[in-house]
Parts: structure tokens; C-alpha cells; sequence
């Protein structure tokens, strides 16, 4: 009895060690920003915090990755309080004081993807182990957004991804670590129908030539989709390797295939090259049943346009953002970009620089640099003034959605700049689709 | 009937470009015995003359552009059209035919430099060290280009009068839908006329005489007091305005990046060793025969049927032709046989 007696008031070595256990960790729940060390490349008290900016530096896309690095490179200035703020003085809400990211000042490094997925994924691994990033971001195109995508997954460093238009990066392939701006395929299809329908009637044959790789199926399949639901007819869809250079003997046999519209979803160097032989083959002088033979090009870039040259006159696509908008946070963005480097950014520049603001801002949102918490803070995320209207990270699938904007190659350009017409900044609602219906798993938030 | 004839006349126009630049391959080879990797990047310095002579035509003043307001932006307009008006403006368009002025001297210089300057060092080394310093040569030319004007693709557009297609449907008496663009059709004339040039020189000149003599047995050319190595320079140098003038017309076509030679380069390998080694009647055949298979293997019909083959069709025939005729299709004996 005794023994039982002294068994039931003294404390046990083992309890002992649990009590003091707990009671070390307590402070933990209640403490914000207490996270101790058990993140990647938690900064610690350090007073710089290092991002990495990975983008083309070589390669198909390595201007489009210039503009990326001197939109970073803008970003930065701005978050450390230097220049006229840029965006900092149109983004609602916001938590930036030009004081860093939490009070560090921000640096960066630079990474050359090259546009291939296992140099881009040697790149961020560089700049995660090596240079002990806390962030990274940029890239060019959907097959590098997904391999680094995964990596950020794997180490637990949030990726916000640079121009990526595949449904697959915020759909099949999405990831906790991983964010998207850029609109999508998807969104593409659902802003273009309602003016193709306009435009061209709902009695077409369409040919689609495709980039055979992530982007360029999922382009596809939402074109499709939504050429269909108008009443189109797809003649056929003949995918081109990456990198084809000359399209002509896919082009060819378009001209006996019945078709009267070509929807060319390449991007880069290669829509420049098959739009600009299609058009010599004499596609857009042709009349096909009556029909004028139209080219469509889903998503074009100012920096593409400049490269088709007078090819690009009058033809439909999408674009994420352009210089010309109107509203407060793009003039901010323009003068700040163009005080810079003399000329206006591109949409990729856009999208990288929000990227930044948004990150560092989920940052001071959460008081803390820990991945989950900056994540929550991201996800669900509503604001305004960084260009396209109100804009929203859907928590589901870290799809940002936001106007997107149809515009048409400029007839009379009277700049190298001046190369497109807004034909209408398609609403949000109009764009917006159940984010299940890619399936996907975006994973656990702690790594 | 019309799909095949269009293919045709594209697979013709496709070999043209192969069989230019394995032709200048294929001379560099034969007298010099060098393996040249870096010939893709002289097609490309050629497309690159034609842009630079469209920068020099172009050279313009800078006037404010009042339709930017968020910061001072400018616009240009040419001297040429500020001088000259519409006859400025018709020279402009005219870039790219004129800019082959420009590219045969230039490109002359560039193909005598590198000779001298490298290529000459690694005459008697092995094709393997050839190789490794061609292809980084290849790669500093294409990463100077790069500096200079950037990794987007130039528009290079042709002459307005022939941008458009010409009706070769009409002309035969077949569907108004077979049409084929103009500056293609004068690309496969320029290059036929190129190569009946070249062979033209090699069997009706005493030049070409030697340097064919030399080609056969070098040896016996020196020992006859011929100087044969100065005769191979000027070869190369030839070799070198060939490839510049293919890049040049090919301007047009495919608007010039710094990596069109690599592009390129693969292929014309390819053509080179089906036509066989050191034969330039084989290189030129080669290059028709696989432009027009490749062509032909993009045909809806085919790849209904065979997906795929268009991107392996040239190299599935080069297994075939090596497996059946080692030596290519008019290769010599005894050329890269050691």
C-alpha cells in the first residue's frame, strides 16, 4: 500500500523529462514567429534575407528572362525602400514599408534555368543549398514552372512562379510550395471564346498546330474545348517538336485540309516561326468556303510580337498584362520600369515583380519567414492594384485569377512597343472555373 | 496530286538548304581533311550579315514618341527615309538581296580568318580534338551574337514583291489552293544556281582543277611545286561564303537566332555522311533526298499511320544507307576509314 501510495505522489524520472519537455515547448504555440530553426534556410538573425531569381539567362527565352531579372531587380529596390516605390504605392492591402522583407534587407542571386528542366532544377537546388534562398522565382515556361515546382515542394522553400501557362502548374502538378500568377490555358479558352464567337460565327474548321510538351497539350485541349462548345469543327492537331525552326512541312498540308482557321499554340521562338511561314505560305490571303482563312495565336507576349514583326498585324490572342492598361498599379509599374531601363516591361516582367511584392508582403503578413505560415497567408489572398482589376490567390489551387486581356496584333504600330490592341479585359468571373476539375494534390504544408 | 506536288516543291526547297551548307561541309572536309562543327555558326553569321546590313540601311534618329507619357520614351525613323523618301524606303525593303553584297566579302574574310587563325593548327591533330575545337568555336560565335542582338528571333522580312505566294497551282493547270511561297521558289533557284557555281569552278578551272587534284592525293599536288595548302585556304574560304549565303537567303524563311547554325548543323552532318564522306555530288544529293523524305513524311496520310517518323525519317535513312552502303551514298574509299 505503501508503495502504491508513494507511486501515486512522486514524479517519475520519465514524467519529469515529459513535463520539462512541455513545458519547453510551450512558448512555442504562443509565440509568433518562434519557430526555432526547423525551416530551410530560415534567416534567422541575420539582417539580410536572400531570394534567388532564377530565369533564362541563355537559351530561346533569354530575353523574356532579361526583362524577369530587371523586374526583380526593381522589386528589390523598391522592397529595401529605394526608387519611387513603384507598386508599393497602389497595392491594397499591404503590409510594406520599404523596409526590407520583416525588417531585413532583401538581396538576391541569379539563376540560368536555360529553359530546360533539369538545369533549371540544378539551378534552384544551387541556390537553395548553396545560397541559402528563402524564396525563388521566375522562369519561362510550364515545363520548367513543374520540375522546380517539385523541388520547392521537396525543400520546403516557396516557389513563385514566373510566366508558366500550363493548366498542369496549379492543376495535376500543383504544390503546396508553388504559386502562380500568371493566368492559364484554361483561362485563355474561356476569354477568347465569347470574341472568336464575335468575330469569326460558330460555323468554323479549325487546325491547331501544337508545341508537344505540357503547355502546348493542355493549350490544346482548352482551345478545343471552347471552339467546340461554339459549334467549331477540329479539321486535325498535329503537334511540332519544340524547337522545329522550319514549320513549313506542317504548314503545307493545312492548305488542302479544308481547314479556314489555324490556331497556332507555340510560344517563343517557335510561334514566331510558324507564324511568320504560315503567313508567307499565303494562309491569311486564303479564302476557304467563302471563309477568310483566320490564324489565332492563344497567348502572345509583346516581346514575341516584336520578333513576328508585321506577321502579327490583326491576329487574336491573350496576353496576362500590358503596358498600355490603365489602371493606377500598372502606370505606377510602367513609369517606375521605364524611369529605369527606357523602355516599357513585358508581361513576364509584370508577373515577376508582383511575385516578389506578394511574397514579401505574405512575409509581413504572417510576421514570420516559416513556409506554412507565409503559404496560409498567400492562399485565399485578395487584392488590388498590381494591374488586371481585383485579384485573388485561390487557396485551392494557388491559381491567382484576375481580367485577362484579348488583344490583337496592332495594325499601324508607331513604336517597336506599341505592337498591341486591347480588344477587351475579360472580367474574372468570366475566367473562373472549379479548381477540381484538374485533379492534383497540393500536399502537406509542412515539409 | 496537289498535296504531293507541294510537298515536293517544300522537300526541294528543305534539301536546298541542306545540301548548301553539307556542300561547304563537305569542301572543307575533302581538302583540308578538317571536321568542321563550327560550319553552322558561319550559316548563321551569314543570316546575322543580312540583319546587320539591315541595321546599317536602317540607321535612324531618335525623336521623342509622345504617345508614351509615363516616361521618356523614343521611336526612330531612318536617315535613308528622312534623305530619300520612297526610294530610301524601297532600299530598306530590298535588305536582305542587297545584303548578299556585304555577306561574300565579309564572310570571305571570316572563312580566310579562321583558317588561319585555328583551323590550321589542328590539320594534323585527330577528328575528335577537330571536332571539340570547332564545336567551342561554334559555341564563342554563337555567344558573341547573342551579346550583340539579343536571343529573340530577327524579323527579317523579304522584298514586298515577292513576300506574298505565287499561284504554281494556276501555272500547271492544277487547284487554285497550290501555292507556294515566292521567296522560297527563288531560295531553291539561288542554291541550285550556288551549287552549279561551285561544281562549275572545281571542273572548269585550273584552280578547281588542283584543288580536285588535291582532294585525290595531296601529296602528288605538293610534290608537283603546287602550293596546295594556299589553294585549300582559299577553299575554305569559299566554303565559308557558300554557308553565308545560305544563311542569308534563308533570312527570311526563318528569322535568324544565334542558334540557327546548331540547328542546323546536326542535320547537315547527317547529310554528309549518307552522301558520303569527301564526295560533294553525294553531299548535294543527300541533302535533296532527305529534304524530300522528310517532307514527304509529314503528309497528314503518313503520320495518320506512322506518328512520329517526319522527326526520325532522315535519321532511320541513314541507318539504313550506312548498314547497306558503309561508305554513303557516293563516298570515296579509304576517306575516314583509318
Amino acid at each position: 500500500m505503501s508503495e502504491n501510495t508513494k507511486d501515486q505522489n512522486t514524479i517519475s524520472r520519465r514524467d519529469m523529462l515529459k513535463t520539462s519537455a512541455a513545458l519547453a515547448a510551450a512558448p512555442m504555440f504562443f509565440t509568433k514567429g518562434a519557430y526555432a530553426k526547423d525551416f530551410t534556410n530560415n534567416p534567422g538573425n541575420s539582417s539580410t534575407v536572400t531570394l534567388g531569381f532564377n530565369v533564362p539567362q541563355t537559351g530561346a527565352y533569354a530575353d523574356e528572362g532579361a526583362d524577369e531579372l530587371r523586374a526583380f531587380k526593381l522589386a528589390v529596390k523598391h522592397l529595401n525602400g529605394e526608387g519611387d516605390g513603384g507598386m508599393m504605392n497602389t497595392m491594397k492591402p499591404m503590409n510594406l514599408t520599404g523596409n526590407g522583407i520583416l525588417g531585413k534587407k532583401v538581396t538576391y542571386v541569379t539563376g540560368d534555368t536555360q529553359t530546360k528542366s533539369d538545369a533549371a532544377r540544378a539551378s534552384a537546388k544551387r541556390m537553395i543549398e548553396k545560397d541559402n534562398v528563402i524564396m525563388f522565382s521566375g522562369g519561362s515556361s510550364s515545363g520548367v514552372a513543374i520540375a522546380v515546382q517539385s523541388l520547392a515542394q521537396e525543400a520546403g522553400v516557396i516557389f513563385m512562379a514566373g510566366l508558366t501557362h500550363s493548366n498542369d502548374t496549379t492543376g495535376k502538378d500543383k504544390r503546396r510550395y508553388g504559386f502562380r500568377h500568371f493566368f492559364n490555358a484554361k483561362m485563355t479558352g474561356s476569354a477568347l471564346g465569347p470574341v472568336l464567337k464575335e468575330e469569326m460565327g460558330t460555323n468554323r474548321n479549325a487546325y491547331h498546330l501544337t508545341s508537344d510538351y505540357t503547355w502546348g497539350w493542355t493549350q490544346e485541349e482548352s482551345i478545343r474545348e471552347t471552339t467546340e462548345g461554339l459549334g467549331w469543327n477540329t479539321t486535325a492537331a498535329v503537334k511540332t517538336p519544340v524547337g522545329a525552326g522550319d514549320f513549313s512541312q506542317f504548314i503545307t498540308p493545312i492548305l488542302n485540309s479544308g481547314a479556314d482557321t489555324l490556331i497556332l499554340n507555340h510560344y517563343g521562338k517557335d510561334m514566331i516561326n510558324s507564324l511568320t511561314q504560315s503567313v508567307q505560305f499565303g494562309l491569311r490571303d486564303k479564302l476557304v468556303n467563302g471563309k477568310q482563312f483566320e490564324i489565332i495565336v492563344p497567348l502572345y507576349s509583346r516581346l514575341m510580337a516584336q520578333g513576328a514583326g508585321k506577321n502579327l498585324q490583326g491576329i487574336l490572342g491573350t496576353t496576362n498584362w500590358d503596358w498600355q492598361l490603365k489602371d493606377e498599379g500598372s502606370k505606377a509599374f510602367v513609369k517606375s520600369f521605364g524611369t529605369e531601363y527606357g523602355f516599357p516591361p513585358s508581361m513576364a516582367a509584370h508577373t515577376c515583380y508582383v511575385q516578389t511584392l506578394l511574397y514579401a508582403n505574405a512575409c509581413e503578413n504572417a510576421g514570420t519567414f516559416y513556409p506554412p505560415e507565409v503559404i496560409r497567408q498567400l492562399e485565399g489572398f485578395k487584392f488590388d492594384g498590381m494591374g488586371n482589376g481585383a485579384t485573388e490567390y485561390r487557396a485551392e489551387d494557388h491559381q491567382c485569377f484576375k481580367d485577362v486581356l484579348v488583344v490583337r496584333g496592332k495594325q499601324n504600330p508607331s513604336t517597336q512597343f506599341d505592337l498591341l490592341d486591347i480588344v477587351k479585359e475579360v472580367p474574372r468571373a468570366q475566367v473562373e472555373y472549379d479548381a477540381s476539375i484538374f485533379g492534383g494534390n497540393l500536399g502537406p504544408y509542412k515539409v | 496530286m496537289d498535296a504531293v506536288l507541294i510537298q515536293l516543291l517544300n522537300g526541294l526547297d528543305k534539301g536546298a538548304a541542306y545540301a548548301l551548307i553539307a556542300l561547304g561541309l563537305t569542301l572543307v572536309f575533302g581538302t583540308l581533311g578538317v571536321v568542321n562543327f563550327a560550319h553552322g555558326a558561319l550559316f548563321m553569321l551569314g543570316a546575322f550579315c543580312a540583319v546587320t546590313f539591315q541595321k546599317i540601311l536602317t540607321i535612324s534618329v531618335k525623336v521623342i514618341d509622345p504617345s508614351i507619357t509615363f516616361f521618356t520614351a523614343y521611336k526612330e525613323q531612318a536617315y535613308l527615309e528622312i534623305w530619300f523618301g520612297d526610294v530610301g524606303l524601297t532600299i530598306i525593303d530590298y535588305a536582305v538581296p542587297l545584303s548578299i553584297l556585304m555577306a561574300i566579302p565579309v564572310m570571305l574574310l571570316i572563312g580566310l580568318a579562321m583558317e588561319r587563325g585555328l583551323i590550321r593548327h589542328f590539320y594534323k591533330r585527330t577528328h575528335a580534338e577537330q571536332i571539340l575545337v570547332t564545336f567551342g568555336l561554334a559555341i564563342v560565335i554563337q555567344e558573341v551574337i547573342r551579346h550583340f542582338f539579343g536571343a529573340n528571333p530577327i524579323p527579317m522580312p523579304a522584298p514586298d514583291i515577292v513576300s506574298s505566294s505565287a499561284a504554281v497551282g494556276t501555272w500547271l493547270g492544277l487547284s487554285d489552293n497550290l501555292v507556294y511561297p515566292w521567296w522560297r521558289l527563288i531560295y531553291l533557284s539561288f542554291s541550285l544556281l550556288v551549287i552549279g557555281s561551285v561544281f562549275a569552278f572545281l571542273q572548269l578551272t585550273t584552280f578547281g582543277m588542283v584543288v580536285r587534284a588535291g582532294m585525290f592525293d595531296r601529296q602528288m599536288v605538293g610534290f608537283l611545286g603546287i602550293n596546295v595548302q594556299r589553294k585549300f585556304t582559299i577553299v575554305f574560304g569559299l566554303a565559308s561564303v557558300v554557308a553565308g549565303l545560305a544563311g542569308v537567303m534563308y533570312a527570311p524563311i526563318l528569322p535568324p537566332d544565334y542558334h540557327m547554325g546548331m540547328d542546323f548543323l546536326v542535320l547537315s552532318f547527317v547529310v554528309v555522311v549518307v552522301g558520303g564522306m569527301g564526295s560533294l555530288p553525294g553531299a548535294v544529293a543527300a541533302g535533296f533526298l532527305l529534304g524530300v523524305l522528310q517532307s514527304f513524311a509529314s503528309m497528314t496520310i503518313v503520320s495518320q499511320y506512322l506518328p512520329g517518323i517526319d522527326q526520325v525519317i532522315i535519321y532511320l535513312v541513314a541507318v539504313i544507307i550506312l548498314l547497306t552502303r558503309p561508305r554513303g551514298l557516293m563516298g570515296r574509299k579509304g576517306v575516314m576509314e583509318d
